[in-house]
């Protein structure tokens, strides 16, 4: 009886490490790659390792292909719509929540509703709204449409609907204001889900492509992941290149998740809960 | 009253986005896409005319929206399957007693989920090279063959299907983990008790117990499955022979390559009843199963 559990220990301990290995593989190889010179991973067999690891893609990748400000591009962009897009969903999921009003539940209902049509129905109005604002091929272009979400408005809903009123109630006794009770009580309260959100949110930002493929037409303006798209059409040949680029572009998310993954997780689920 | 005019306050700016950004771009993709907006009508609107249905009409007589339609269907019907079984598989694993070092699993098998489609393409189409990729290299040393798979139409799909799967599966574990963790261990001592055998158990519990949230993992994955449109642009450009042209990568292609806004714009509504009635259909599915 002993002896069989062992042995599913090891088959199930087996079969992460198997799923774990096939997860991480071509990752790995993507840093190994990015070390090896021009031309050593298109060899036979093809090396796991760098023989001679250098640097020379990486310089290449920012002093030519100008990743630098690619990169810039993004996180300026990430972080202007982390932070506007809180300011936005955190004050409208509140009152969605807290606040009573004419037609709250009606108007919430309809956002909600909204969810099911995919975005890329909206993008061609929105380029002609966009080219009409003189925002196409500027950050305003990537920022200014996602400045507030549904799924970040029900998000902060959610979590909002835990305030005790009683809390608040005592706070417009004392003769606080709206915008005075949500800065100095709520918000404190809700710092969870800022963090949850934030997260979210620079990561979906970071990642995105269809819209800012169409927006960002001009090199100049381009986010990280258009110019890499753009890149591996010119460099087809150039492995090497190229997986520098992925690592420079993958990094910075995937080292924030690392940091934050428990409330990006929380967030995955409490999101999901929607349907 | 005071708490009423605040809180309109505190919900405008972001009813303003959305309504502004996207409920009204959305109402305005349906009137876009009964006229025949092109390239000489963004210069002059003068030039606009309304077509009611003839984009409809037109893009069905397309062969390559048919085209484009099956290359999605075939994504979709073989990807979706593929994804939730594999992350079913993940997380009965990682809900087992016997596993260790939990968390460290779970955050490896997440990590492909929030790395950048684009980064991650660039990758696989290298892992997936016919010559020097590393699948081809295991596949002869396994006596199998090489296989052209960006290359060779037959393998294309499959191959950004693999990908696909790769990079999504961690997403529906989390969800599929976390209902697991919620199904009550009684049930599964009262059937270790019985002497039912884990086949049986998974089968006659566990499966049962999951439902609600597998019917949620269906919905969300069709609906981004149907969405398939940054995999195909970096991988394939939506070759060989147009094997993986999906139908975004079409809307795309003739709104943003050839300026034909209207034609994209109903590509897009047609896209979107599609999702429409496929996530309608696996709901009903599902609730029906749920009454019997």
């Amino acid at each position: 009886m002993i002896g069989t559990s062992r042995w599913q220990t090891v088959l199930v301990n087996g079969a992460l490490v198997l799923f774990a290995f096939f997860a991480l593989f071509p990752l790995l190889w993507m840093l190994s790659v990015s070390f090896m010179h021009p031309g050593e991973a298109s060899t036979l067999p093809p090396p796991l390792l760098p023989h001679d690891p250098t640097f020379a893609n990486y310089r290449e990748l920012f002093e030519r292909a100008g990743m630098g400000r690619y990169l810039l591009n993004s996180f300026l962009v990430a972080c202007a719509i982390t932070l506007l897009s809180l300011v936005f969903n955190l004050a409208a999921g509140y009152a969605f929540a807290k606040l009573r009003f004419a037609g709250r539940d009606r108007v919430f209902q309809t956002l909600l509703a909204a969810l099911v049509i995919p975005a890329q129905v909206a993008m061609i109005p929105l380029f002609l709204i966009m080219k009409w604002l003189h925002l196409v091929n500027t950050y305003g272009g990537v920022i200014v449409p996602a400045m507030a979400t549904v799924f970040g408005i029900f998000l902060v809903r959610q979590y909002a609907r835990s305030i005790p009123d009683e809390l608040l109630e005592a706070a417009r006794i004392d003769g606080a204001g709206e915008w005075r009770i949500f800065g100095m009580i709520v918000l404190p309260l809700l710092k969870p889900i800022v963090v949850t959100l934030a997260i979210f949110t620079f990561l979906a930002s970071w990642n995105d492509f269809m819209w800012p493929l169409i927006v960002l037409s001009d090199e100049a303006w381009q986010t990280a992941p258009v110019a890499l798209a753009a890149l591996s059409r010119e460099h087809v040949q150039d492995n090497e290149l190229m997986m520098a680029g992925s690592v420079v572009t993958i990094l910075p998310v995937l080292a924030l998740f690392l940091a934050l993954q428990r409330y990006y997780l929380e967030g995955l689920l409490l999101g999901s809960v929607k349907g | 009253m005071n708490e009423r005019r605040a809180a309109w306050t505190f919900v405008a700016p972001a009813l303003v986005v959305i309504g502004g950004l996207f409920l009204v771009p959305v109402a305005a993709a349906f009137v876009l896409s009964l006229t025949d907006f092109d390239l000489y009508a963004l210069a002059n609107l003068d030039n606009l005319r309304f077509v009611w249905l003839g984009n409809y009409i037109d893009i069905l007589k397309t062969p390559l929206f048919w085209k484009s339609l099956g290359n999605t269907l075939y994504f979709v019907a073989v990807g979706v399957p593929l994804s939730i079984a594999v992350s079913l598989a993940a997380a009965l694993l990682l809900d087992s007693k016997l596993a260790r070092f939990k968390g460290a699993f779970r955050t490896a098998l997440f990590a492909p989920v929030v790395t950048t489609v684009v980064a991650v393409a660039v990758i696989w189409r290298y892992l997936l090279h016919t010559r020097y990729g590393l699948i081809n290299f295991t596949l002869v040393k396994l006596g199998i063959a090489p296989i052209d798979w960006l290359g060779d139409p037959h393998w294309s799909m499959p191959a950004i299907i693999l990908f696909a799967v790769w990079k999504n599966f961690g997403y529906n574990m989390i969800i599929l983990l976390a209902a697991l963790q919620g199904i009550p261990p009684d049930l599964y001592e009262a059937a270790h008790i019985d002497g039912a055998s884990l086949w049986q158990r998974l089968r006659h519990i566990t499966l049962p117990m999951l439902r609600p949230a597998l019917l949620l993992v269906a919905i969300i994955t069709v609906s981004g499955y149907f969405q398939l449109f940054a995999e195909p642009y970096v991988m394939t450009q939506g070759n060989p022979l147009q094997s993986t042209v999906s139908v975004l990568y079409f809307m795309y292609d003739e709104g943003f390559t050839w300026w034909s806004l209207g034609r994209a714009s109903a590509i897009a509504f047609l896209l979107f009843l599609l999702i429409l009635a496929a996530t309608t259909l696996l709901l009903r599915w599902g609730r029906r199963e749920d009454a019997a």
